[in-house]
C-alpha cells in the first residue's frame, strides 16, 4: 500500500475509535509534558548559570603574566633539559602581539588604586578602579541607575551605591554632579648621566575633574587579579592615562628600560569561552603565563549534563508509562478490528501492509500527543517561571527565567514521543500482521 | 518453480494430493483430504457438500487465504504452496476476487470507498480509481447509490457491492463462498444472474460454494460435491 492511501486508512480508524485514541494521545501528551517541563527547567537553569557565569567576564577571558623567574620554579615547570625560552617581560610590544591574536576582544590591564576624591568639598578615601568597554555586559551594570560612560575615554564616573550614600542623600543626587579624583602621578626623571637610562620617578600629585553618571547596586566582577572592594568606576583608557603609580613600578625600575611601560598582568578577552583554550595555547607559546577557568566550564558543564539526564529520566516514566496506554488501544484495536484485518487480507492486504498500518497509528498518536505535550510542558515552564518571578518580585529581586524551552528540545521531545509510540506500536503491529484471515472471517 | 506441465486447454485452478489437517487437542481433522482436481479457465463450478465436509476450506486454499497441509495448488501454473506470503498476497490481489456469505463490507466506509479499497492494496494510481470504480459498481447496478453506507443498503445491494469489490481490480477467478445464504430466493437469484453474467461476459473463472443443489444446477457448468473432506462426486451440468 502506498504512503498516502496508508495515511487516509489509518486517520479513518484513529477518528472511529475518537474517543479511545484521543484519550490514548493525551497520555502520551502528558508523558511529553512532564519531560519537556523537566527538560526546560534542568536547561533554563543551566542557562541562568552559565549566563551569570559568562557575564562575570571570567569564562572568556585569560589572565596573562610574565613567567615566574625563579629558576627553580621554572625547573619544576619543565623538567626536560630543552632550552629553556627567553623570560619575557610583558610590555607593550606583548600587548599588541596578544591584541593580534585571532578572536581577541580586548586586551588591557587591571588598574586599581586607593585615593581621596572630593565631592562637594569634603574629601573621602576610597578605590578606583578601569572598567574596560567589554565590561558593559556584566550584570552589575544591568539594573544600574544612570547610564554607563558615553565612551570609551569620556571623563566620566560611576559610583557604587554604598558610597553614593556617604556623598549625598538621597544617594542618586550625585549624578550629574562633578567629583574630583586625586591621585598620585608617576614622572620619569630625566636621564643625568646621558646614558638613556633613567634615574627613576618622581609621584606627583594630580586631580581629575569628573562628572558621575551613574549608580551601581552591586560590584562588577573582578578580573582574576582583583582584590579591595572598588567604590568608584572610570573608564579604562581614562585610568590609563593617569599613568598612576601602581606597585609593579617599583620592578620596573630595576630594568634596563623603565621608561618602557610593563604590565603586572593583562586580561585577554575573547568572542567566546570555546576560543579559550586556543588563545591559551598560543600565549603560552609567545612566551608568557596565562591562566583561564577553562577546567571549572568544563566540569560544570559535566554537572549539568548529569542533572538534565536525571530531570530527564523523571520525565521519561510518565512517558513510558503513556506507553502502556498505546499499547492497551492498540491491542484492543486488534480484536475490535479482527474481522476488518481479516477483510483487507482477504482482498491483498499483505502482512506488511497491516503491521504498517498499525505503525502509522501508533506514530500518529505519537506525533499528536508529542505537539500537545510539547505546547503543555512549555506552558508549564512558563507558569514556573510566573511563580518564581512572583516569588523574586516580593523580594525586591530581579525577574530571571527558570526555564527554557528551546528547539532542539521541542524536536528532541516529539521525536522521542514517536519513536515510544512506535516501540509500543510493535507488538501490536505484528500481532494484526499475524492475524490468520480464515480466523478472522469464519462466518459467526 | 512448478513441478509438472501445464495441462492443455488452460487450467486457472489445479489442485494436486491437497490435504488440510486441524489438530484439534487429541483428534486430527481431515478439512480437506487428498483433494485432486482442476478447474479450467472460464468454468463456473459449484461445490457442494454438507455442513462441515470441507467446501471452505479447500476455497480458502485456492484463495491463497490458507495453506494446504501437505499437496500442490496451481493458480495459472503457479504453485501457492510454494509462494511467501507477500507473493500470496500479491496472488489475493491481483488473480482472485472473494465474495463471502456474510457480504464482509467496511461498515464505516461508503459503497464507493469500499469498492476502492482493493485498487488502495494493488496500489492503483488515483487518476485510474474512479473509473475502475465506476466501471465495478455499474456493473453490480449500483451506481445510485455510491455515498451510501453498507446500513443503508438492502442484503442483496450489500452482495452487490461486495461483488463490484471482488471485480475492481479484474481478477481473473471468482471465488464465491455461498454467495446467496444471507439472502431470501428472489435476490440470491438477482445475484446468481448476476455471476453468469460475469462468467459469460468477461470469461471470468467462478467457483462457488453452495447449499443449494437447484440453484447449482440452474447456473453452473459443473458440480463437484464434497464429504468428510473428499470429492464425492464431480460432473458436468447437462
Ligand atoms: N481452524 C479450524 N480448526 C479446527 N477445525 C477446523 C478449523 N477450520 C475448519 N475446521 C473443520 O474442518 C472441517 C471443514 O470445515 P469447512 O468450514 O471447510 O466446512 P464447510 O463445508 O465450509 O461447512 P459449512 O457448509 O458449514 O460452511 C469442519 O469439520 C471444521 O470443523
Ligand atoms: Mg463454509
Amino acid at each position: 500500500m502506498k504512503g498516502r492511501d496508508l495515511a487516509e486508512l489509518a486517520a479513518r480508524n484513529l477518528r472511529e475509535a475518537a474517543l479511545r485514541n484521543s484519550l490514548t494521545t493525551v497520555g502520551i501528551a502528558v508523558g511529553v509534558a512532564s519531560l519537556v517541563a523537566m527538560l526546560s527547567l534542568g536547561v533554563g537553569l543551566q542557562n541562568l548559570a552559565s549566563d551569570r557565569l559568562s557575564r562575570t567576564g571570567l569564562f572568556d577571558a585569560i589572565f596573562v603574566t610574565a613567567k615566574p623567574n625563579t629558576p627553580s620554579l621554572r625547573r619544576m615547570e619543565n623538567p626536560s633539559p630543552a632550552p629553556l625560552a627567553p623570560v619575557r617581560t610583558l610590555d607593550d610590544d606583548g600587548r599588541h602581539q596578544l591584541e593580534a591574536l585571532p578572536n581577541v576582544v580586548a586586551v588591557y590591564p587591571e588598574i586599581r588604586f586607593p585615593t581621596e576624591i572630593h565631592y562637594a568639598g569634603n574629601p573621602y578615601a576610597t578605590v578606583v578602579s578601569g572598567v574596560a568597554p567589554s565590561d558593559r555586559n556584566d550584570g552589575a551594570f544591568d539594573q544600574m541607575k544612570g547610564s554607563f560612560f558615553s565612551g570609551p575615554s569620556a571623563d566620566e564616573a560611576i559610583v557604587q551605591v554604598e558610597l553614593a550614600r556617604q556623598l549625598a542623600t538621597p544617594p542618586e543626587s550625585v549624578i550629574g554632579n562633578q567629583v574630583i579624583l586625586r591621585y598620585a602621578e608617576r614622572q620619569a626623571l630625566p636621564a643625568e648621566s646621558g646614558g638613556g637610562k633613567s634615574d627613576g620617578y618622581s609621584i606627583v600629585p594630580r586631580e581629575e575633574k569628573l562628572r558621575i553618571v551613574g549608580i551601581i547596586e552591586t560590584d562588577p566582577a573582578g578580573g582574576f587579579g582583583a582584590f579591595g572592594r572598588a567604590r568608584l568606576f572610570i573608564p579604562l583608557k581614562v585610568a590609563e592615562t593617569l599613568r598612576t603609580a601602581q606597585t609593579n613600578d617599583l620592578r620596573d625600575l630595576l630594568r634596563d628600560t623603565p621608561s618602557k611601560r610593563t604590565y603586572d598582568s593583562l586580561t585577554v578577552r575573547l568572542t567566546g569561552a570555546s576560543k579559550v583554550k586556543d588563545a591559551e595555547d598560543s600565549i603560552k607559546q609567545m612566551g608568557f603565563a596565562a591562566y583561564s577557568l577553562l577546567d571549572a566550564t568544563r566540569s560544570l558543564g559535566l554537572v549539568f549534563a548529569v542533572f538534565d539526564l536525571f530531570l530527564g529520566i523523571f520525565g521519561s516514566l510518565a512517558l513510558v508509562v503513556a506507553s502502556l496506554g498505546i499499547i492497551n488501544t492498540l491491542v484492543m484495536a486488534i480484536l475490535e478490528r479482527r474481522r476488518e484485518i481479516g477483510i483487507l487480507k482477504a482482498l491483498g492486504a499483505a502482512d506488511g501492509d497491516v503491521r504498517r498500518l498499525f505503525f502509522v497509528e501508533a506514530g500518529a498518536m505519537g506525533l499528536l500527543g508529542g505537539i500537545f505535550g510539547v505546547l503543555i510542558g512549555w506552558l508549564i515552564g512558563r507558569a514556573i517561571n510566573f511563580g518564581t518571578n512572583i516569588y523574586l518580585a516580593r523580594r525586591d529581586l530581579p525577574a530571571i527565567s527558570v526555564t527554557a524551552v528551546p528547539w532542539w528540545m521541542v524536536a528532541a521531545a516529539i521525536g522521542f514521543s514517536i519513536a515510544v509510540s512506535l516501540v509500543a506500536g510493535m507488538y501490536p503491529a505484528s500481532r494484526a500482521a499475524k492475524l490468520d484471515p480464515v480466523q478472522a472471517l469464519r462466518y459467526e | 518453480m512448478t513441478t509438472s506441465a501445464p495441462i492443455p486447454g488452460q487450467a486457472a485452478i489445479r489442485l494436486q494430493q491437497v490435504t488440510r489437517h486441524y489438530q484439534m487437542g487429541e483428534t486430527l481433522v481431515r478439512a480437506a483430504d487428498n483433494v485432486t482436481l482442476s478447474i479450467g479457465a472460464g468454468e463456473f463450478v459449484a461445490l457442494l457438500g454438507s455442513s462441515g465436509s470441507g467446501k471452505s476450506t479447500l476455497l480458502n486454499l485456492m484463495a491463497g487465504l490458507d495453506r494446504p497441509t501437505s499437496g500442490a495448488i496451481f493458480a495459472h501454473d503457479r504453485n501457492l504452496a510454494e509462494m511467501s506470503s507477500e507473493e500470496l498476497a500479491k496472488h489475493r490481489s491481483h488473480t482472485i476476487g472473494i465474495v463471502f456469505q456474510a457480504f464482509n463490507l467496511l461498515p464505516r466506509m461508503t459503497l464507493e470507498e469500499n469498492v476502492e479499497l482493493p485498487l488502495r492494496l494493488a496500489e492503483v494510481e488515483r487518476s485510474e480509481r474512479t473509473s475502475r470504480v465506476r466501471e465495478a459498481v455499474d456493473r453490480v447496478r449500483l451506481s445510485a447509490r455510491l455515498t451510501h453506507r453498507p446500513s443503508e443498503l438492502s442484503g442483496g445491494e450489500q452482495q452487490r457491492a461486495a461483488l463490484a469489490r471482488a471485480l475492481v481490480n479484474k481478477p481473473t477467478i471468482l471465488l464465491a463462498d455461498e454467495p446467496t445464504g444471507n439472502l431470501d430466493s428472489a435476490t440470491g437469484d438477482e445475484i446468481m444472474l448476476l455471476l453468469r453474467e460475469i462468467n459469460e461476459t468477461l470469461g471470468m473463472t467462478i467457483v462457488m460454494v453452495t447449499h443449494e443443489q437447484p440453484r447449482a444446477e440452474r447456473f453452473a457448468h459443473r458440480l463437484i460435491l464434497m464429504g468428510d473432506g473428499k470429492l464425492v462426486s464431480d460432473g458436468s451440468v447437462s
